[in-house]
């Protein structure tokens, strides 16, 4: 099913990724289309760990669509047997699955220019843009929020405190179905994306992209590295 | 491969009708394709004028209220499972009402593609949709008459649902001419007018008086239109349900009943219905299946009726009206088709009867609470003869109930295996006979005949001669009075099944037989209730109240210190009743025994809330009869 994906059309595959990043930063959010993903990996550490599954679902305005949702399983040269009581995916699993460049190909064809929502964004993104490199591509280009952050801004006042997405879930009630799998941690970034969201505009009922994006400085405050995962 | 969050849309979606109607693989595929859509509290999803979208709407957390055109009254509050936006979407042009989310809720989009599948992929959730949605379920006209027509609880099966009536009729003086009257009706656009006095209904003239009395030549239209008035009028109480509406139209063979305050004539006129209101409030019309009857010819032309009432009991109970009414139109309509089977067994005689007859229904037939096909139960009393020629006389009887029995038996009533059917010639007897016996039963009340008087006191005449059977009630209330004691043996029939929970709340079920590990419903909880309400009916010396619910609402006017117990008595049976019923269709059987394993949870806390009160009603039975030194 994934013929068409074959070395050869690589250069023109990534244009066709790299073509819709264009992201008007000063429009409303509610046309914009964002996904809310997931990856499951062997460890934290994004320069020796790899990639177990994607899960993506995606946000138009307050609806998910379900027939529209994303999950692939690759197949594992590295594997980690700690990490499999987390996440439940074993090296030669029951699933279906594919290596890491058509896998990683296959996502960067469904998020297109979308912005990209995920609990701690940038160790998922670090990881794909690792395995991207494994292939000699480069980074993702998308722009990035984080569901943690975004969970900050809707407080009082600004905080240092780290907060897990089974922490947001009990805050923000949602049942925590399938944590721990790509997809299932994807749909609950997606909808604690949508809460966090419909309370942002409640202040700002023109809440634009830039509104969301944390500023650069802010970064780092989140004490991860690429190399070492979370200090 | 299955997607988590489909697999878990249709984990969800599995409980709720019409989807828990459809096909695993198919609901699935259902799930794969449903939209997921997060509101804050005050969140609208769709408002009024605004062109219908693509989707039907179910609440997976949170909730939604509809409201009115001016969005101020709610109409309806959607909680999780519950659907809404599926009239709009079947009507396809603008909301006509708003859609609010009261809590901050996720709700699932379904679209009419997805809709449209559904619909062929199952004859049951198609029917279900249509039922339940497709009816203007929210328009306000309906929701304020108060009919709990679609509402899925429990509690609203405690009314019969209340009749829409002109609480405005046109009315007119005695001093009226015909032709004022009938300006009066040709202004006012209706095709009826009261004649009253003092506010009083005297008569009535329809359109039809009109054209048979006045058209035709016979009163000029300066004449008074008490000339061509149909009087006396028949009336009754304000409080009307659909269901005694119907049956005193037909009863009486009119097209209008007026209502006054206290029911009769004598009181202030307050409204009328008409037959088309009825037909109105009822698209599926029973009387129609009742003119079928009276017009049938055969044995297999009343069977067609009787099925076509079956698929009727079911659409009701599906659409959840409530049972007491749906009981009343069922009985109503087994009735006509027993009386038919006698029509047309007479007239398969060789000459008309030689005395007056009457011919009973027993059992629950006779307490009318028979909404399956069961078994006959009957009898016949007729006239006292004398002695030269009784068996020329019980023959013909005999020979008639035979004929009888054997219609009945092929319309579906199937011939009753304990032989209690008039054709036999111990419950064919003359209305001596039948007071004897009865006197003999109650006087000398052995096991076996107290249960005998369970069943046959609970006659309800079908056809015939009424003061026979007045005749025969007198005497059984005679016999009772001078022999209290006979009381007290009912009593300990009425207490002999124990309430069906044991001491650990768990059920009783049947520890052996064929019916081994399930729960006989009827033997357990449903006649504990019909047999407390008989005995103490039979205790006030009330008479005419042979109905399980009637009986206990006599009850609580009689007792109003009890009134509390007497209500939950209604509504476990009521409850009992409508599952029993269910069961019964699903199962295509009596519906008697209940497989416990294959109840919901829901369904069996329901049943054990129904059980209370048998435990409650017994004890109140114990202690009343002192019946505990007699045990």
């Amino acid at each position: 099913m994934i013929d068409w994906i074959t070395k050869k059309k690589y250069p023109g595959f990534w244009q066709n990724y790299t073509a819709p990043l264009k992201t008007a930063a000063k429009e409303t959010i509610d046309n914009i289309r964002f996904v809310a993903f997931d990856t499951e990996t062997t460890g934290l550490n994004t320069a020796k760990d790899r990639i177990l599954s994607i899960g993506a679902v995606s946000i138009i305005g307050n609806t998910i669509d379900v027939s529209s949702i994303f999950e692939i399983y690759l197949n594992q040269a590295e594997f980690n047997a700690e990490t499999v009581k987390i996440h439940g995916i074993l090296k030669n699993g029951n699933q279906e699955k594919m290596t890491e460049e058509a896998g990683i190909l296959l996502f960067a064809d469904y998020i297109k220019d979308a912005v990209l929502v995920a609990h701690h964004v940038d160790f998922d993104i670090a990881i794909i843009n690792k395995a991207l490199g494994r292939i000699h591509l480069p980074k993702l280009k998308n722009r990035r929020l984080d569901t943690g952050a975004l969970y900050k801004k809707t407080l009082p006042s600004n905080t240092d405190r780290h907060y897990g997405l089974d922490e947001l879930c009990e805050a923000f009630n949602i049942m925590k179905h399938d944590r721990h799998t790509s997809l299932g941690d994807a749909y609950l970034a997606g909808v604690l994306f949508m809460k966090i969201v419909s309370i942002l505009k409640k202040t700002n009922n023109k809440l634009t992209i830039d509104d969301l994006c944390f500023r650069k400085g802010r970064f780092r405050e989140l004490f991860f590295t690429e190399n070492k995962g979370w200090l | 491969m299955k997607n988590t969050i489909a697999q878990r849309i249709y984990d969800f979606l599995k409980n709720y009708p019409p989807f828990d109607m459809l096909e695993r693989d198919f609901l699935y595929s259902i799930a794969e394709n449903v939209q997921v859509l997060y509101y804050e509290k005050d969140g609208e999803i769709f408002r009024k004028g605004e062109p219908v979208g693509d989707s039907f709407y179910i609440v997976k957390d949170g909730a939604v209220g509809i409201y009115n055109e001016n969005r101020v009254k709610l109409i309806d509050e959607c909680g999780e499972g519950d659907i809404f936006g599926l009239c709009a979407l079947l009507r396809k042009d603008v909301y006509r009402l708003y859609a609010i989310t009261i809590e901050e809720s996720i709700v699932y989009g379904i679209s009419s593609v997805l809709l449209e599948k559904i619909t062929m992929a199952s004859a049951e959730a198609n029917k279900f949709i249509l039922t339940s949605f497709a009816s203007n379920r929210y328009e306000p006209s309906i929701i304020d008459t108060n009919e709990n027509l679609f509402i899925d609880n429990e509690n609203s099966l405690d009314e019969a649902k209340s009749a829409h009536y002109s609480t405005n009729p046109v009315t007119c003086s005695t001093e009226t001419s015909i032709k004022e009257a009938a300006l009066i009706m040709l202004r006012k656009n209706v095709g009826s007018i009261v004649i009253t006095e003092n506010m009083k209904p005297l008569g009535i003239v329809t359109d039809k008086d009109l054209r048979t009395k006045v058209a035709t030549g016979r009163f000029g239209i300066a004449e008074n239109i008490q000339k061509i008035m149909s009087s006396p009028v028949i009336t009754y109480t304000e409080k009307i349900t659909v269901a005694e509406a119907q049956i005193n139209l037909i009863k009486h063979n009119i097209s209008h009943l007026c209502l006054t305050k206290d029911g009769t004539p004598n009181s202030r006129l307050s409204g009328i219905i008409s037959e088309h209101d009825i037909v109105v409030i009822h698209g599926n019309n029973p009387s129609v299946l009742i003119k079928e009857v009276k017009r049938a010819k055969t044995p297999e032309a009343l069977k067609f009726v009787r099925l076509k009432a079956q698929s009727m009991l079911s659409g009701y109970l599906e659409q959840n009206l409530p049972i007491a009414f749906t009981a009343k139109i069922i009985s109503e309509i087994t009735d006509s088709i027993t009386k038919r089977a006698i029509e047309l067994s007479l007239e398969e005689m060789d000459s008309p009867p030689p005395v007056a007859f009457s011919w009973l229904a027993l059992g629950s037939m006779g307490r009318r609470e028979q909404l399956l096909l069961t078994d006959q139960d009957n009898a016949l009393v007729f006239e006292n003869v004398p002695k030269n020629d009784y068996d020329r006389t019980k023959a013909y009887f005999l020979n008639l109930s035979g004929k009888v029995t054997e219609k009945l038996n092929e319309v579906g009533f199937e011939y009753c295996p304990a032989e209690m059917m008039a054709s036999n010639p111990k419950w064919c007897l003359s209305v001596g006979e039948w007071k004897d016996q009865f006197n003999n039963w109650i006087t000398n009340p052995t096991n076996e005949k107290v249960m005998l008087c369970t069943i046959f006191f609970d006659y309800n005449m079908v056809f015939g001669n009424k003061a026979l059977v007045v005749e025969m009630t007198d005497s059984i209330y005679r016999s009772i009075a001078s022999h209290q004691i006979f009381l007290n043996f009912l009593g300990l029939n009425a207490i002999k099944t124990p309430p069906p929970l044991s001491f650990f709340r768990n059920f009783l079920v049947e520890a052996g037989g064929e019916h081994k590990n399930q729960f006989d419903i009827k033997a357990r909880a449903i006649m504990p209730l019909v047999d407390a309400a008989r005995l103490l009916i039979l205790s006030h010396s009330q008479k005419d109240c042979n109905n399980t619910i009637f009986r206990y609402e006599r009850l609580y006017e009689l007792e109003p210190q009890n009134r509390d117990l007497y209500e939950s008595c209604i509504n476990a049976f009521k409850t009992l009743l409508r599952f029993k019923t269910l069961q019964g269709i699903r199962n295509a059987d009596s519906g008697r025994y209940v497989d416990l394993n294959a109840l919901s949870k829901a369904d069996r806390l329901r049943l054990k809330t129904s059980f209370r009160p048998i435990k409650d009603i017994q004890e109140l039975v114990l202690v009343r009869f002192g019946l505990s030194q007699m045990m």
